[in-house]
């Protein structure tokens, strides 16, 4: 080793610079592919289950401001013209991808998507007498995707934390049987929905136990805990519920509160503002989850011990305490979305009647990249998914009712799979933060 | 405010990591604490800094004896620390990291970004730094994230401040930065604890210096001992610290690179355009600040990397688009700079991280099944001639020192019939004693004809070494040039600036 001075060098440029590589653009050809196997799809479906007669799209109900007609076109013609929009978009795709190196913008896929649904409805509700409504697809939508949402923003509030929560369907689970209990014996919806947060509570705290202070597998504690939570509330049901209906299994719900003219206003309000309190809840929750993790100390902390618990350490702040209380929270909220299913829903409980929400809400998360508003945003679609499949038995489409079952998952999985791209979660999520 | 430990005993089940340890640090000095790695500086530092709590001993600020339950109370008390692995939040923003854990806050809760983007600037401009409270820190480089350390320890009124390790990670220009800063703050009034191993900042920089060995404090030093007296206080022995080596004889083996573009699966190019030839019996050192493209480079060789254009020829063979396999069998040894992660297999013994890269056929393996006994047979023969210190072939790797660790990997990646070394940081994290050991191998490869490569940040080390030293700045090479170079001429071509004469 030598060991002379170092002279300080005249004209060094300023270290402050970051260390820059030059870049260049690289840009997957995946979009257009999907957008093109989406199409062919489509346009096989069109070919191999032909489907003449007219479809009927309801737009308005006769509560709005002024009523929209029903507008009656003929399905296979809309359907077939759908698929040269949708091949048309593919195409622009291929050539923004390929020849000029740019990324699928929005203004391609959202129309894609679109008219890709028009498509698909216009050839599924073709030849059926009854109104395809429009209205009632969303407003279901919103409705099926109360426990997503809920679950969703639960799992983000641990995942940021550093607590992965694969629990969320234990959560809504052990949720929805508390508040049938809870709401039928005290004959109020809202204790009803007081104790499916706690519910929620309570298998979080089952999972921060052992997560957090006892450091267990983080995803082996959450799937345990769904299969535990299956076996205690079909044990009750079955045990209990069943034997005494009237008195434990019947709960009041929630009615539907209108909001005075915004209800009226046509197709979206009957169906955004026409809903129970549970959903209206469902928005400002989310905004104050946004607004928690963004805006406050709180969410600050939070955020610090899920991405860098040690140096959240060296500046004082309790990394366990702070992943116990958020997730504690976030057991509250997952609650709520259990209580959907009773208090909202259909006033009873049934075994397993969650049915693998909370492994939705799960890829909602994912998804929605660990942002509250992505999340609730992709809770949205896949309870769009989840109505889609009702809407379409109500009209008679020509499909299994089978496959209009897997209609949720597989748009969750092409969702999850396919459109996400390259997302990055809390560094430190998962990992048990243990002092040396 | 004045520091004083007393006794400060912390014991690691068996192991001793600090005893008995005393240590005074008056306000307005720079006290350096020195010793090698694994000597218990750093272990002490954080018993100061409440991450560990010590066995037996005190903490006394200004006469005041102290309790730290967590790092809280020990900044509460007035200690700031800045740590060797950042303690920074990568996705935050500089104002969000300097107000964590005691974050001004307006009515509900709500965070006042605005209060600690002004105590950022206000401190920021203190120094003369230039930061921006609003960047986010995993976009900065190195030297200005340790500042963001720096504010933040600033921005909670800390009197005594720790820099544990703090150059490791600069370049020679940012870190008489560094030292300047640190000498304002002394100036100022603080106490400062500087922790490191090189001789060079030491003597320029400290007031005192205290020397750390095994655990225990083995002498104090005076800023004007020499490199040598410092360097066996350290060891305790007399160490040398030149690496003698003859000067090259130039053979016809050659490894040429030509053009070589490597590029990250995000569209980075990290290897910008870059051709290099090695003659067999030469070093070349690639020097740079770490982070400027030596990682992937030294992956390409070896065909770890997907996206690779240009052409790699070793002794005339195209390596490119060739399977790690089969570069290995072409002869290429490869010394990863992060052992751990990419070098060895820590819950497996020496014995079996000595065979781990020829584990396809004989004489390790026949007809499928080990051979044990040519295993053993052979890491014993390894574990002497390579003097790695350990109980026996069977010990987990883990267990052992960055030294023998090092030395294992050298043992498995020199026993084969070599065409080409690359080494990437040979000795980060290896005490003297090893480096010693290292730097001798790595010659003596050379001696016997082989091209070798030897990456590292550290310029004493490249410079040591080397015939020869290329210098890469983002991804690029500024220029290969003579190893007789003169380091501020070395530390500005780090900084990107070619030297005269010389086309980037």
């Amino acid at each position: 080793m030598t060991a002379q001075a170092v002279d300080p060098a005249p004209g060094a440029p300023a270290p402050d610079a970051p260390v820059e590589h030059r870049t260049v653009e690289t840009v997957s050809s995946k979009a257009p592919v999907i957008l093109a196997v989406l199409t062919g799809l489509l346009a096989l479906l069109l070919v191999a289950a032909h489907h003449p007669g007219d479809v009927r799209f309801a737009l308005g109900s006769s509560h709005d401001f002024f009523e929209i007609p029903v507008i009656v076109v003929p399905g296979p013609v809309v359907a077939w013209g759908g698929v040269v929009v949708m091949a048309a978009l593919t195409a622009v795709a291929f050539v923004l991808t390929s020849a000029l190196r740019r990324h699928v913008p929005a203004w391609v896929t959202v129309p894609f998507a679109v008219v890709g649904l028009v498509a698909f409805l216009a050839w599924a509700g073709a030849g059926s007498p009854r109104d395809l409504s429009i209205t009632g697809l969303i407003s279901g939508a919103i409705a099926l995707s109360i426990p997503i949402v809920y679950g969703a923003l639960g799992g983000v509030i641990g995942e940021r934390a550093g607590v992965v929560n694969i629990a969320i369907e234990a959560q809504l689970l052990l949720a929805a049987f508390t508040s049938a209990l809870v709401g039928s014996i005290t004959r109020s919806p809202w204790a009803g929905l007081v104790a499916a947060m706690l519910a929620g509570v309570l298998v979080a705290l089952v999972l921060g136990v052992f997560a957090i202070t006892y450091r267990v597998n983080q995803v082996i504690v959450g799937v345990v805990l769904n299969v535990l939570v299956i076996g205690i509330t079909s044990f009750l049901y079955s045990q209990l519920l069943v034997p005494n209906a009237q008195a434990l299994n019947t709960t009041p719900r929630f009615p539907r509160v209108g909001i005075p003219l915004l209800e009226r206003i046509p197709v979206i309000g009957p169906a955004v503002f026409n809903q129970t309190v549970v959903v209206y809840l469902m928005f400002v929750v989310t905004a104050a989850v946004w607004f928690g993790l963004y805006r406050t100390r709180w969410g600050l902390r939070v955020r610090a011990v899920g991405e860098h618990p040690k140096a959240a350490d060296t500046v004082g702040i309790k990394v366990n305490a702070t992943r116990y209380r958020a997730l504690l929270m976030a057991g509250a909220v997952a609650g709520i979305g259990g209580a959907f299913y009773t208090v909202v829903s259909i006033g009873q409980f049934g075994r397993e009647m969650t049915a693998g929400a909370g492994f939705i809400a799960l890829a909602a998360v994912i998804f929605g990249k660990w942002d509250p508003l992505r999340a609730a945003f992709a809770g949205l679609l896949f309870g769009f998914a989840s109505n889609l499949q009702s809407i379409l038995s109500v009209v008679g489409a020509p499909v299994p009712s089978q496959f209009m079952l897997m209609l949720p998952y597989v748009i969750t999985l092409l969702a999850v799979a396919g459109l996400v791209g390259r997302s990055r979660g809390p560094a430190a999520s998962g990992v048990a933060y243990e002092k040396e | 405010m004045r520091l004083e430990l007393r006794g400060i005993t912390k014991r690691f089940g068996a192991l001793v990591a600090n005893d008995h340890i005393d240590l005074v640090v008056e306000p307005g000095e720079i006290h350096c604490l020195l010793g090698e790695n694994g000597a218990g500086k750093s272990t002490l530092m954080n018993v100061l800094y409440g991450l560990y709590t010590a066995d037996e001993g005190e903490i006394v600020l200004d006469g005041q004896v102290q309790r730290f339950a967590g790092p809280g109370d020990a900044m509460a008390a007035g200690i700031g620390m800045v740590h060797q692995h950042f303690m920074l939040v990568p996705v935050f923003t500089v104002a969000e990291n300097v107000m964590l854990g005691h974050e001004h806050t307006r009515g509900g809760g709500r965070l006042d970004l605005e209060a600690a983007r002004t105590q950022v600037r206000e401190i920021a401009a203190r120094f003369g730094f230039h930061v921006d409270p609003d960047a986010v820190v995993e976009d900065l480089p190195v030297g200005v994230q340790q500042r963001v350390e720096i504010i933040k320890s600033l921005a909670r009124d800390a009197d005594v401040l720790v820099f544990d390790e703090p150059t490791a990670v600069l370049t020679p220009q940012e870190t008489d930065e560094l030292m300047g800063i640190m000498r304002q703050l002394r100036d100022e009034g603080a106490a400062i604890v500087f922790i490191t191993h090189k001789l060079r900042e030491v003597r320029e920089v400290a007031d005192r210096i205290t020397v750390v060995r095994h655990g225990r404090v083995v002498g104090e030093a005076s800023p004007t001992a020499t490199d040598a007296e410092l360097a066996s206080l350290m060891v305790g022995r007399a160490v040398e610290l030149t690496v003698h080596k003859d000067a090259p004889v130039l053979r016809d083996n050659a490894l040429e690179v030509s053009g070589l573009v490597v590029t990250s699966p995000d569209g980075q190019v990290m290897v910008d355009d870059v051709s290099f030839e090695v003659r067999g019996g030469e070093v070349l050192a690639i020097a740079g600040v770490q982070g400027n493209g030596q990682t992937e480079l030294t992956e390409a060789l070896l065909g770890l990397q997907e996206d690779v254009a240009g052409s790699i020829r070793l002794d005339g063979n195209e390596l490119v688009g060739r399977s790690v396999r089969q570069v290995l069998d072409a002869g290429v040894g490869f010394v990863p700079e992060d052992r751990n992660h990419d070098g060895l297999v820590g819950e497996f013994s020496i014995a079996e991280n000595l065979m781990l890269d020829r584990s396809d056929g004989p004489p390790f393996v026949r007809r499928g099944a080990l051979q044990l006994g040519e295993r053993d047979r052979f890491a014993h023969e390894k574990v002497a001639e390579f003097d790695v210190r350990t109980q026996g072939i069977d010990t987990k790797v883990g267990r052992l020192s960055g030294g023998n660790q090092q030395k294992v990997v050298l043992a498995r990646e020199l026993s084969r019939d070599l065409r080409l070394l690359v080494a990437a940081q040979p000795t980060r994290g290896v005490d003297v004693g090893s480096i010693e050991f290292i730097h001798k191998r790595i010659v003596a490869t050379r001696d016997a004809g082989v091209p070798v490569i030897v990456v590292s940040t550290e310029l004493d080390e490249a410079v040591a070494l080397a015939d020869r030293i290329m210098v890469m700045y983002r991804g690029s090479v500024v220029g290969i040039v003579p190893s007789t170079t003169p380091r501020d001429v070395l530390g500005l071509m780090m900084a990107g600036i070619a030297p005269e004469g010389e086309a980037a």
